[in-house]
């Protein structure tokens, strides 16, 4: 059941010209900044730089390629997840779920799921770019997998956080700023204790949780730190969905 | 051999202090087409809410086929059929995409889709709409994809909010058709102010007023209290009301506008042979003669309004 909720968001997903502007642009950007990477690689690399410091391509375009993505995620994702409840509230359609032999947990975790299957095209793009380089290179695959997953958790994490703010109102422009705002706080707490890196509070930073997969370190600390991050979220949808039945 | 689908028990629903529905209790048979009637914010969506599972009661359960509705909410919701009052339609999807992503929903299985919406289709008269977005049809026939979605995977109880609102009249007769064809196979359920609708498609009747049940009793009940013991006569040339009255089984005599008289007769009585007879010969200028109908609207202010109501069939609660 949670499949065919899937389904449906992401049939919805592009139905409206919305996913396929977001898919269109995001991928425009990715392509420019991978662009400009290689141009810059021979650029770099062919000057003054010592052997010792020198990187490979694939870090030095992959770094490029998955920051911006990191970053543009940012805004992408909000305009993704606002609509899955605030849309459904705002129309009225939630009834239609309600009253179906779907529990409100199938409801939620199919929404979500399906926003990262729209997602992941992306993340499936991106790969599918960098990995182009090793036609006449010898690129790092395990970096390139790291940096995908990574992006994956961290969009997910998005997604997770934009679901919770659409459902807490029916206007999907509301859950859209409010998402952004919040995660640009999260994405940033590290920076504000940038004094004290090991403080607690930079700890919850998402951005510090995704470096490590940036790096090419896939650290189950960091995997488990976004899945907390992910039920929590998801969680707190679920309780307030179960309200209104409770409620009214 | 009544089989009950769904009873209500002791229904309440408060929204903070108020009680917006109170110990509302009945049940529904099976080919039975119940008429849930009542004013505006009666509690009339609010009861459909408590039993499709969409709010949960106060107090009180419901029982669908004898699965509980708060203990089993999937084997019991796979059971019905819903229409909320506001079409719960994505309209960005065309009418097949989202009857399929209907019966999907309704754990219709996925060989047999294909054919389940082909049938919904059928029934509701959609069948030319097919690759049409929804967003695009009319007002009636998106309310025939709302039917279609609420029948979709055969349940057996249907429950239809207020289905006519907002139809020009020849959408009405074809939709109430429809509900009369569900009816017969399946239970039903529908609310709606709209009185003769009421007669002409429900088997039952309850009327809800303030949160209560006031009036509950078969279609042939609320008849009967329309067709009382009266004529209603009209006489250009009238002769006094003491005349009138001096006519043999009449009760009462009382004018209504000029020159028609409602005259109310003793049971097993019915003068109206005699007050022609007496008309022609005395010439009182008869033009008009016929039983006085009290109107579904009058019982309806009757009940809603007036507190008891010597009926056998009504159920009169305090409030």
């Amino acid at each position: 059941m949670i499949i065919n909720v899937a389904r449906k968001e992401l049939k919805s997903l592009f139905a409206s010209p919305m996913g396929w502007i977001i898919l269109a642009l995001l991928m425009l950007a990715f392509g420019s900044f991978y662009l400009q990477g290689v141009n810059n690689y021979f650029e770099v690399m062919s000057g003054a730089i010592r052997p010792a410091e020198r990187v490979g391509v694939t870090i030095f375009v992959g770094q490029t390629v998955y920051g911006i993505a990191s970053f543009l995620m940012l805004f992408a994702v909000p305009l993704l997840s606002m609509r899955l409840i605030s849309e459904e509230r705002k129309s009225q359609t939630l009834p239609f779920l309600f009253s179906a032999p779907i529990s409100l947990t199938e409801i939620v975790v199919g929404k979500f799921l399906g926003l990262i299957i729209f997602l992941s095209i992306l993340v499936g793009y991106i790969f599918l770019m960098l990995s182009t380089l090793n036609i006449w290179s010898d690129i790092d695959f395990g970096y390139l997998l790291s940096n995908s997953l990574g992006l994956i958790l961290l969009a997910a994490a998005f997604s997770a956080l934009g679901i919770y703010f659409s459902s807490l109102t029916n206007q999907p422009i509301i859950a859209a700023i409010l998402s952004f705002i919040a995660l640009f706080a999260l994405m940033g707490l590290d920076k504000f204790f940038g004094s004290q890196p090991n403080h607690w509070f930079g700890y919850i930073s998402l951005m510090k949780h995704f470096q490590a997969f940036s790096r090419g370190v896939i650290d189950s600390k960091d995997i488990i730190y976004f899945i907390l991050f992910i039920t929590t979220f998801l969680v707190l949808t679920i309780r307030r969905l179960d309200s209104d039945r409770l409620r009214g | 051999m009544t089989e009950t689908t769904l009873s209500a028990i002791d229904l309440s629903r408060q929204f903070g202090d108020n009680f917006a529905v109170r110990d509302v209790s009945f049940d529904l048979n099976k080919g039975e087409v119940l008429g849930f009637l009542g004013p505006n914010g009666a509690g009339k969506s609010t009861t459909m809410r408590m039993l499709t599972g969409n709010l949960a009661p106060s107090q009180g359960g419901v029982k669908i086929c004898g699965i509980d509705i708060i203990e089993n909410p999937k084997q019991a919701k796979a059971l019905i059929g819903y229409l909320p009052e506001i079409r719960p339609l994505y309209k960005e999807f065309t009418v097949n995409e989202f009857l399929t992503i209907a019966a999907r929903f309704h754990n219709v299985k996925s060989s047999y889709i294909h054919k389940a919406v082909e049938s919904a289709k059928d029934k509701c008269g959609l069948a030319h709409m097919s690759n049409r977005l929804i967003e695009n049809l009319s007002n009636g026939y998106q309310q025939r994809v709302g039917i279609a979605q609420a029948i979709i995977h055969n349940p057996e109880i249907v429950i239809l909010d207020e289905p006519t609102v907002g139809l020009d009249p020849i959408q009405i007769r074809e939709i109430r058709k429809l509900i009369k064809e569900i009816g017969r196979k399946h239970s039903v359920i529908l609310s709606t102010h709209i009185l003769p609708e009421v007669e002409m498609v429900c088997d039952r009747v309850q009327i809800i007023e303030k949160g209560e049940l006031v009036f509950h009793g078969s279609i042939d009940d609320l008849k009967q209290q329309r067709l009382g013991n009266k004529l209603l006569v009209g006489l250009s040339k009238p002769p006094t009301l003491k005349n009138l009255k001096n006519i043999k089984g009449v009760e009462s005599v009382e004018k209504d506008t000029e020159g028609m008289f409602i005259i109310k007769f003793k049971d097993k009585y019915l003068p109206a042979e005699e007050i022609v007879y007496l008309a022609a010969q005395e010439s009182w200028g008869l033009y008009y003669i016929a039983p006085h109908v009290t109107s579904l609207e009058d019982i309806f202010v009757q009940l809603t309004q007036v507190q008891p109501l010597k009926n056998q069939t009504t159920k009169t609660k305090e409030a």
